[in-house]
Parts: structure tokens; C-alpha cells; sequence
């Protein structure tokens, strides 16, 4: 199905609608539906939150991590955000900055990263896929190049922390021409005057941070979480997923219950931590991660149930 | 001071915060909100009386200033060339130029209601000057350190802890700059509604490069009233280390369209360019990329992560640097030099011995260059070198690295 980004979407029974941007159709360009836009499709259908899971391309090495995301659908995942390494990722805690450093110790670049992309997508041709990381990598890839090949090996959107909407002519606007979803994290800190600017451009899903910190930090006020994704929802008709902070299957159906999608990271790459034998992959690695996803899915599915 | 003209340097940074392709605000969602209020703060201070007021009196009566021009005469009769003076920032409160930063930026904190104050610092001369400001108006603060930092610069770790400020020693990485200030931006993302980020030099997302730079032209506004009162003209070379490169764009930014004067930035080349770690000349051994909220020349390898760099120096192994020194680099109106630990080494003793003048080490980079350029100018010739700071610090690494028994 076609229809314009950020101006038409598709609600749960397939019929148009209109999305409340700022300027709906200026900038418009046509696009496919995405991976993305599908599976949410779906997840609402069956009025549940979606499950969308992190882990590092590259962790703890090339091949387990291939094993690790090759299970990832089948232990639940609806969505995977893929983490792209990176030297000094500044809005992140402990459990991800670890696992971004054994990617890179094994040798992880972003090339690689692209490939590990291919390699799934031989399997499974559903699930998708978001690269989630930081600037500096891609601008040294060169946006033009990493854009064509995200796009031939596969990925459906993309996350990048340190491109707020001021900065949208560097990757937003080549991403989206190119029929990638560039989803944008919004924050406490982001007030209704500043949603308007942050959801412009969006598309795919919104990302809701749970607090004002980094991954892998407790969430303080959890009351607060259901009312910021209602406070969203009154903006766009875009699906909303909260991440930051939610650890346990528990917190996985609380949070279920309102938004759209529920992601976990750092409890999973801890989990890739904690199966390592003297820093490197056990037999267990992947099965312990794919083991917390079920977990922490059936969490999220059994949310409004 | 000279006016803006058209085809002027000094036009930056524009409203996006570039200057060139330079700059911007690579940053967090959750940090956006906070440096448009930032700016808006800045903006309206920059027009309020009572602030400039409150600048001015702090800055005589508190760091102490103007700091003198001093003739460094057995220097230039040693290396038998140019004329060469120092900017005596050394004079400063706390021993930096890193005061007159903090000075206005804590002004600036205390008008946004800000109750708790956070910094990053390498040789710990910013930390020491924001401890100082703290406590001087009362605030909290914190301050992260790399933990080698830590090590190599126990004296001011120590001068902090006095002032009332609580020193977090970063292990990350390598311990060093680059990873304070990762954990100074994780801190203040999570505490972003309490926290102002005293950023210590003219680097991070805008406005910190532009006010930073503000809150440091002092340093060349003084030199140019006073060259022009000693010697009756303008210098025909000024030198400044580069860091982050604060010291060195409060010395260039009044004499940026003044063409008649050669600009010299002394980066950290640490043991040689031609080890990839083994130096932080960002300028001379890098190339542009995206980190701590700004584009600008960067020590990366072809993946895009970033290498750490490496200094005799705690306060110049940042593997950036601010990005209008990037644009000045580009514009070809300045010259970054790389200079090695050991000749910032031989400078830091030359100065020590002929002048009475215990400089800093970061200071010495600069020093060193003009130890290379004044032999090579007339006597009539005029070089002005930003003395950044002091060099207690620096006193028992040197006498390590020189071999002298306790
Ligand atoms: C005395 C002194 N000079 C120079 C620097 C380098 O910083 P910047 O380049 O911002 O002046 C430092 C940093 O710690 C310093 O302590």
C-alpha cells in the first residue's frame, strides 16, 4: 500500500488517516509501507503492545550475535532495534557502553553491521529492523552510501541519539527520502510546544523515553510514563513505544497496558554479559538472551489481557 | 576594537550555531529543550546592564584583572629574534585563564535558577574554577574527572575537595577528558531539570563554543589596549595552546580581521603525529566528525570511533577541539602546529629558568612554538603568547619525566 509519510497512515483496519503535523504536506514524499508500519499495524489488531528488542550488532562476537538475533522472532520479538557500536555513546549507561565495547574489541564496524542486516533478512523477511546508534559512525560512512545500503540489505528505520530535529538535513531527510523510517525519541524534557518539532519528520513509531536519563536507569515515576504516551498520543497517529528502564516481565505489562511497544535493552545485553566464560560467548549466550525475550514478551503481551 | 566587516571572521557562529559546516547541536532530545533555554538566557544577558555590571566587577575585584602583559626579556634576548611578551593569565585567580569562563557562566546558571552545577575537567584548572565559583555563590557541585587525570593532577583534585566540590574519577575509556565529559553529559541528562553543565571550554553543542568564547575575549581585548600602550602597534604574531582551544580563541577573536597579525594555535602532538594514539592534534591529525554536540575536526579511526588522544598535557588530550577553531582552520587564517611532549618539556624549563615563570604545561605547547618562530622574526618583530595558566600543578609530572630526585 502507498501513502504519504507523516500526512496519511493506516489505522488498525487498514483505512486512512490523517496524522496532525504541524505542516502535513509540505516536504511530503511518497512512500511504501514499512516493515514497521505493518507490524504495529498488526500488534494493534490484536490489541496488544508490540515487544521491541536491543541488542549490540557485534556482541559479545560476530557469530553469537548473529545467533542471538537470529532467534530474536521466534522468543518474541516483534521489532529489533539493532545497536550500532560506538566509541563514546553518551546516553547510555553501564550494561549498553559494555556491550558496545566488546562489539567493538571483536571487531565490530558499521559495514559489519549492515551485513549482519543481510544475513538475517535471508531468514526472515518480516521482522523489522531498526539501527540505533549515534552520528559520528554514519558520517564517516558516509550518509549517502550507508542510506542506499540500509536500505538493500533491509533496515527499516533508523535511531540516531545525536540528531535532534535541528539537525534534520544531515541523515532525517536522506533516511526518509529513501523510504527509511526515522523514528525520534521524545523525552519528559519535551514539552506540547516542542512535540510539534520532534514529531514533524517522524515517522514509524515514536519512542518514548521513560525518564530523564540514561539507559539502563530506574524508572521513577511510572504513573508519569502512562500519562506523557496519552499527552503523545493526542498529537500523532503514530504508534508510541516506551523504552529506558524496563527491566522485568512486570514492568513489561505495566507499561504494556498504554503504549504501543515496549523495549528492552540493557537487561538483555546484561544478559549477554552474565552467560560470558572469561569474556567470551558461552554455549549458553544466545539461548540466554532468546529465554529473557520470551519472558519479557509474554510480559508485554498478556499487558491488556 | 576593530568593527565587523563584511568579508569579516568574526561573523559566527550563525542561528543554527555553525560556523561553516562547523558546530550545530548533536544532541540528545532530552538536552534540547535545555540549551534553547540556554541560549535564550545567554541572549538576554548579553543585553542586561546589571549583568555586564556584575561581569566586570567580579572580574577586577575577584579574578583579579586586567592580568598583565609582561615583556619576557631574557627569553627574547636568549633566542635572539622577536620581541616576545606574555599574557599573564597565570595572574588569574585560581591560576587559568579558566575563571573568566566560569565567572560568566555561573552568572548565567544563577538566572536560569539552576541549584546544582556539573563540569568535566582534564588538568583540573576548570574544575578548580568551577569549584571556586561554587563556592563563592553557594552552589553544589560536581566534578568528573578521568581517573588518570585524577592521578596525574592530585594537586588540584585536592584544591577542588577544599573548595566543597565532590570529584567523581572516571575509569571508562582511558580515564581521561574525553571520558569526564561523557559522564558529565549522562549526568546532566538524567538531572537536567536541577543541573547547569559548566562546559570548560569553546567546544560542546551551541551556544557553549560562541559563549565560551565570549566569556574569553577579554584575554585579546587586554592584549590589544596594552601591545598597543607598550609597543604603540599590534603584534605581528600571537601564540596560544589549543585544548579545547578556549585560551586560544579569547586571544585570536579581537585580532581575527586584522590581517597584519600571524595566528598560531599549538596543538598536543604528543610523541609525533605519526603514532595514530600516540598524540592530540586534532587539527593536524584528524578529521571532521560528530561528538559532544558539535562537527569539528576529531582524532578518529576509518570506523568513526574515537581514538583517544594522548598528552604529556592532562588539560590538551581531548581528541577534538571547538569548532570554530575548526572553521579558522579551514579559512587557513590560522595555523595549528603540532608540538611534542618534549619540546613543550624543554619550553616549560626554559621559561622556569629564564623568566621565574613556572608555566603550566599546556601552556608550554604554545610557548615552544614560539620558541621556533621568534629566532626566525627581526628584533623589531612582536610575538604575544597566551601564559595560559600555572604550573604548580605540573611540578612533580615534569620532575618525573625530567628524572630529578626528590
Ligand atoms: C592552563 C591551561 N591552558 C590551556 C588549557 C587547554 O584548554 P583550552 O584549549 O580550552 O584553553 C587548559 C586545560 O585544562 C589549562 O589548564
Amino acid at each position: 500500500m502507498l501513502f504519504l509519510f507523516s500526512v496519511v497512515g493506516v489505522d488498525s483496519q487498514g483505512l486512512n488517516v490523517l496524522y496532525p503535523g504541524p505542516e502535513p504536506m509540505k516536504g511530503s514524499i511518497l512512500m511504501q509501507a514499512t516493515r514497521i508500519d505493518r507490524k504495529f499495524e498488526q500488534t494493534r489488531a490484536e490489541n496488544r503492545a508490540a515487544f521491541v528488542s536491543f541488542v549490540m550488532a557485534g556482541d559479545p562476537d560476530e557469530a553469537t550475535a548473529d545467533a542471538i538475533l537470529a532467534g530474536l522472532p521466534a522468543a518474541g520479538a516483534d521489532v529489533i532495534e539493532l545497536g550500532m557500536p560506538f566509541s563514546d555513546p553518551m546516553a547510555d549507561g553501564v550494561a549498553i557502553q559494555l556491550a558496545g565495547q566488546r562489539a567493538l574489541a571483536a571487531g565490530m564496524t558499521l559495514e559489519k553491521t549492515l551485513a549482519m542486516v543481510a544475513r538475517f533478512r535471508k531468514q526472515d523477511d518480516q521482522t523489522p529492523i531498526v539501527l540505533m546508534g549515534y552520528y559520528n559512525p554514519i558520517y564517516i560512512y558516509g550518509v549517502e552510501r550507508f542510506v542506499e545500503e540500509a536500505v538493500n540489505v533491509g533496515v527499516d528505520g533508523l535511531i540516531v541519539v545525536d540528531l535532534p530535529a535541528e539537525e534534520d538535513a544531515e541523515l532525517c531527510l536522506p533516511a526518509l527520502k529513501a523510504g527509511l523510517n526515522f523514528i525520534r525519541l521524545t523525552t519528559p524534557t519535551t514539552d506540547n510546544h516542542r512535540l510539534e518539532t520532534v514529531l514533524n519528520n517522524t515517522s514509524g513509531f515514536v519512542y518514548y523515553v521513560s525518564m530523564t536519563g540514561i539507559t539502563g536507569a530506574e524508572i521513577k515515576n511510572r504513573a508519569a510514563v502512562g500519562e506523557a504516551v496519552q499527552r503523545i498520543k493526542s498529537h500523532t497517529q503514530l504508534p508510541v513505544a516506551v523504552g529506558f528502564g524496563i527491566k522485568t516481565p512486570e514492568d513489561a505489562a505495566l507499561i504494556g497496558k498504554y503504549a504501543d511497544g515496549v523495549v528492552v535493552g540493557s537487561a538483555l545485553v546484561s544478559a549477554v554479559e552474565t552467560s560470558l566464560i572469561e569474556g567470551k560467548a558461552s554455549a549458553n549466550t544466545a539461548s540466554d538472551v532468546h529465554k529473557l525475550v520470551e519472558a519479557l514478551s509474554q510480559g508485554a503481551k498478556r499487558a491488556r489481557s | 576594537m576593530s568593527e565587523v566587516m563584511v568579508n569579516s571572521l568574526r561573523q559566527g557562529p550563525d542561528e543554527a550555531g555553525k560556523f561553516g559546516i562547523f558546530g550545530g547541536r548533536f544532541v540528545a532530545e532530552t538536552l534540547m529543550p535545555l540549551i534553547l533555554d540556554l541560549e535564550k538566557a545567554y541572549r538576554a544577558a548579553q543585553k542586561d546592564p546589571e549583568f555586564l555590571s556584575e561581569m566586570d566587577d567580579l572580574r577586577t575585584h575577584f579574578a583579579g584583572r586586567p592580568s598583565p602583559l609582561y615583556f619576557a626579556e631574557r627569553m627574547t634576548k636568549e633566542l635572539g629574534g622577536a620581541k616576545i611578551y606574555f599574557k599573564r593569565e597565570d595572574l588569574n585567580h585560581t591560576g587559568s585563564h579558566k575563571l573568566n569562563n566560569c565567572l560568566g557562566q555561573i552568572l548565567l546558571a544563577k538566572r536560569m535558577g539552576k541549584t546544582r552545577i556539573i563540569a568535566e575537567t582534564g588538568a583540573g584548572q576548570h574544575g578548580v574554577a568551577t569549584a571556586t565559583v561554587c563556592a563563592r555563590f553557594g552552589l553544589p557541585c560536581t566534578v568528573f574527572m578521568g581517573a588518570t587525570d585524577v592521578e596525574r593532577q592530585m594537586p588540584n583534585v585536592l584544591r577542588m575537595k577544599m573548595l566543597g566540590a565532590e570529584v567523581r574519577p572516571v575509569t571508562a575509556g582511558a580515564g581521561t577528558l574525553k571520558d569526564a565529559m561523557n559522564e558529565a553529559l549522562r549526568d546532566w541528562v538524567t538531572n537536567v531539570d536541577t543541573t547547569y553543565y559548566l562546559i570548560g571550554t569553546a567546544a560542546g553543542p551551541h551556544p557553549y563554543p560562541e559563549m565560551v568564547r565570549d566569556f574569553q575575549r577579554v584575554i585579546g581585548e587586554e592584549i590589544r589596549a596594552q601591545i598597543m600602550e607598550e609597543e604603540g602597534r599590534l603584534p605581528d604574531a600571537l601564540v596560544a595552546c589549543i585544548g579545547g582551544g578556549s585560551n586560544a580563541i579569547g586571544t585570536f577573536y579581537d585580532f581575527l580581521d586584522e590581517p597584519g597579525v600571524q595566528i598560531f594555535g599549538a596543538e598536543a602532538g604528543g610523541h609525533g603525529l605519526d603514532t595514530e594514539t600516540g598524540h592530540a592534534a586534532s587539527m593536524t591529525g584528524g578529521r571532521p566528525g560528530v561528538l559532544h554536540g558539535n562537527r569539528t575536526y576529531l582524532l578518529q579511526d576509518k570506523d568513526g570511533q574515537i581514538i583517544e588522544g594522548h598528552s604529556i598535557s592532562a588539560g590538551l588530550d581531548y581528541p577534538g577541539v571547538g569548532p570554530e577553531h575548526a572553521f579558522l582552520r579551514d579559512s587557513k587564517r590560522v595555523n595549528y602546529v603540532p608540538v611534542t611532549d618534549n619540546e613543550a618539556l624543554d619550553a616549560f624549563m626554559a621559561c622556569t629558568k629564564f623568566e621565574g615563570i613556572i608555566p603550566a604545561l599546556e601552556s608550554a605547547h604554545g610557548l615552544a612554538h614560539v620558541m621556533k618562530l621568534a629566532p626566525e622574526m627581526d628584533k623589531d618583530k612582536i610575538i604575544v603568547l597566551c601564559l595560559s595558566g600555572r604550573g604548580d600543578k605540573d611540578v612533580e609530572s615534569v620532575g618525573k619525566h625530567l628524572g630529578m630526585a626528590l
